[in-house]
């Protein structure tokens, strides 16, 4: 359904050129979930901009995004808001900087439908109550007439979504949805958007750095580092056998409540500059599994692996 | 060392709705909050945004007024009117903040940040002595001393983390008070810090207080954990037992929903249904019933107090009435 192949985005800054995402291809399938996960400066909500056409102004894209086999970087403006308001949705992690606080609810859902299906006040209304039903606003009536200020954080992410779902979204992009939320919330919010597939088969291209949310939520998971895929598995298979040093780190150094150990695991050092286009490994810096080929040859994707270790000899 | 009892702390607010000259409404932002803490020992705190930990701890360091309740340090009770005691509070006591950027100035270089403490809390220190000092510090937590003339915009979340935990420590404090002093940085560099205070604690005997809402990380770093709900204690126990059995209904639905970083796991968080009551007017009775599965018509009528269980101590009626059987069989 939507095929990336060989993304590169650069920006122009005033101190030279950022490498925010370089060569990066995957696919996302009809109903299917998949995460791309990173950590700040990976490039992955860059990757969701990008797909949206929501890149900013300096930014240069090269590379092809597939949609139904239509080239989304080569598209129009015009076709490309028809696009965004009825086949691909998008959540943001802040709700409340996602609504126009000076509109109702009713308004911000009614709005998309009413200009992209031409659906009349009355027709677009029910929709909204539809919607908001789907995401479980109670008592959706009454509240159709609030301000996104009048609701709690967890509720404004639910209007959001039920905005993506107005006009009955093929694709769901979800960039950090829940990490400004608290866990009971947050729990919510993935209920949610699980129900969603089984109701709509909506796919869901989940954006996170929580490696938690991803384990009960996608079948898939695109390991990003330094605009790069380190990794790319079915979720069970990556969470059972690891084949990237930086998965491996990463997985170490999430402090899991089951585990009383003592010490976390940290990985050394900090993110990479993206000042030059990589030329190695971006990760070896940081690595404990090393070599001197890491440092002077950029790994290509095999077998799901961008590492030129074996994955026996892995710490 | 530090021992914090019957905390409370409210804000004034215009009310919606009112004329200009209507009374303010009153925020009840901490309701009767307790602990004891030791050398040496951490205490996490935890709860879901707005339940008032950061405004507890802030007010403990005197950055927000505290409405009632009294705060001993060393054995000596805090005047937050009175300067000297105050300056004794702040050589003391140090907090680190949650954004590490905002929380240093950003026309200083990072030498002068860490020097500054030791200007304040050392005045017979020569300027030769402390400079050392401060370097030594910057240097132990992981900024190489070449690098003290740069400026924090210079640095990275993480870098400018530790140089906060450098400015914090640099003078000899006995208490560090930390506000959510990861959850802006990443996984992988959220390690590092978290180990550096765990280390740093074993070296200079520091007592932690660890305000964070994730509970993997909290779990992690305490000795004891201290759950809010709405500015009220609702358990608190050793962190492992905490984790293992929770008691009280609000740390039972929270641990539920954490997720876990397994697969094969599947969490079943429970849904809390109800609303969180309203800051400024407070319900009679447990301020967890709106929301509470096993609620009961008489958590209505009375606030439960902190009662005791082998290692818990939580407020719900449920222990309460636990609690009695357990001394009606004994007697």
């Amino acid at each position: 359904m939507l095929s990336v192949r060989n993304l590169h985005i650069r920006f122009r800054t005033g101190d030279g050129m950022v490498h925010a995402v370089n060569d990066v291809s995957f696919d996302v399938g009809a109903s299917q979930h998949i995460a791309l996960v990173g950590e700040s400066g990976s490039g992955k909500s860059q990757i969701a901009l990008s797909i949206m056409g929501l890149l900013a102004k300096n930014a240069e894209v090269d590379g092809q995004i597939l949609w139904n086999g239509q080239d989304l970087l080569a598209t129009s403006q015009r076709e490309m808001n028809r696009i965004r308001a009825q086949e691909i949705g998008i959540i943001f992690q802040d709700p409340m900087s996602s609504l126009n606080p000076y509109m109702t609810i009713e308004r911000q859902l009614t709005e998309i439908v009413e200009h992209h299906e031409g659906m009349s006040r009355r027709d677009a209304r029910a929709r909204a109550l539809e919607v908001m039903d789907a995401v479980r606003i109670p008592d959706a009536k009454a509240r159709l007439r609030a301000y996104p200020h009048e609701f709690s954080g967890g509720m404004r992410q639910r209007i959001v979504i039920a905005m993506a779902l107005m006009c009955q979204p093929k694709l769901i992009l979800a960039d950090e949805p829940t990490t400004a939320l608290d866990v009971t919330v947050q729990a919510q919010i993935m209920q949610l958007l699980a129900d969603i597939r089984q109701d709509f088969g909506t796919s869901v291209v989940l954006i996170t750095h929580d490696l938690g949310v991803v384990a009960g939520f996608c079948e898939d998971v695109v390991v990003l580092y330094g605009g790069r895929i380190m990794e790319e598995a079915q979720t069970t298979a990556l969470f059972e056998q690891p084949g990237h040093p930086y998965t491996r780190g990463l997985l170490r150094a999430v402090p899991n409540i089951e585990d009383p150990s003592d010490a976390l695991t940290a990985i050394p050092g900090s993110p990479p500059s993206q000042h030059r286009f990589p030329q190695a490994c971006p990760f070896a810096p940081r690595c404990v599994d090393a070599v001197d080929t890491c440092r002077d040859t950029l790994p290509m994707l095999h077998k799901g692996r961008a590492c030129v270790r074996p994955v026996e000899e892995l710490t | 060392m530090l021992s914090v009892e019957n905390a409370h702390v409210t804000f004034q607010v215009a009310q919606t709705k009112k004329w200009p000259w209507s009374k303010p409404g009153i925020v009840h932002a901490v309701n009767g909050i307790s602990f004891q803490l030791e050398a040496g020992k951490t205490l996490g705190i935890v709860g879901e945004s707005g339940c008032g930990k950061s405004t507890l701890i802030r007010s403990v360091a005197g950055l927000t007024p505290l409405q009632a309740g009294t705060v001993q340090l060393d054995g000596e009770t805090v005047d937050y009117r009175n300067r000297a005691s105050m300056q004794r509070l702040r050589a003391t006591m140090q907090m680190i903040f949650q954004d590490p950027i905002a929380s240093l100035n950003p026309r200083m270089t990072i030498r002068e940040i860490v020097v500054e403490p030791l200007a304040f809390f050392k005045p017979d220190m020569g300027a030769e002595e402390r400079n050392t000092a401060a370097l030594a510090m910057l240097e132990r937590v992981g900024i190489p001393p070449a690098q003290a003339n740069r400026f924090p915009h210079e640095f990275s979340g993480g870098q400018c983390q530790r140089i906060g935990i450098a400015r914090a420590l640099v003078a000899g404090p006995k208490v560090l008070l930390c506000d959510e002093p990861v959850s802006a940085l990443d996984v992988s560099i959220q390690a590092q810090v978290v180990n550096l205070l765990k280390e740093l604690q074993r070296e200079m005997g520091l007592a932690i207080v660890f305000v964070a809402h994730d509970l993997g990380v909290v779990r992690h770093i305490s000795d004891d954990v201290l759950v809010m709900y709405v500015g009220a204690p609702m358990e608190q126990a050793p962190a492992s037992a905490l984790v293992a059995h929770p008691q009280h209904p609000y740390t039972q639905a929270l641990l539920s929903a954490v997720p876990v970083p397994d697969p094969r796991v599947r969490i079943a968080p429970q849904m809390l249904e109800g609303d969180l009551p309203s800051p400024l007017n407070l319900p009679p009775g447990c301020l967890f019933e709106s929301r509470c599965p096993k609620a009961m018509p008489k958590c209505g009528s009375a606030r439960p107090p902190m009662v005791t269980s082998g290692q818990h101590r939580a407020a719900c009626v449920l222990l309460e009435d636990m609690s009695e059987k357990e001394a009606a069989l004994t007697h």
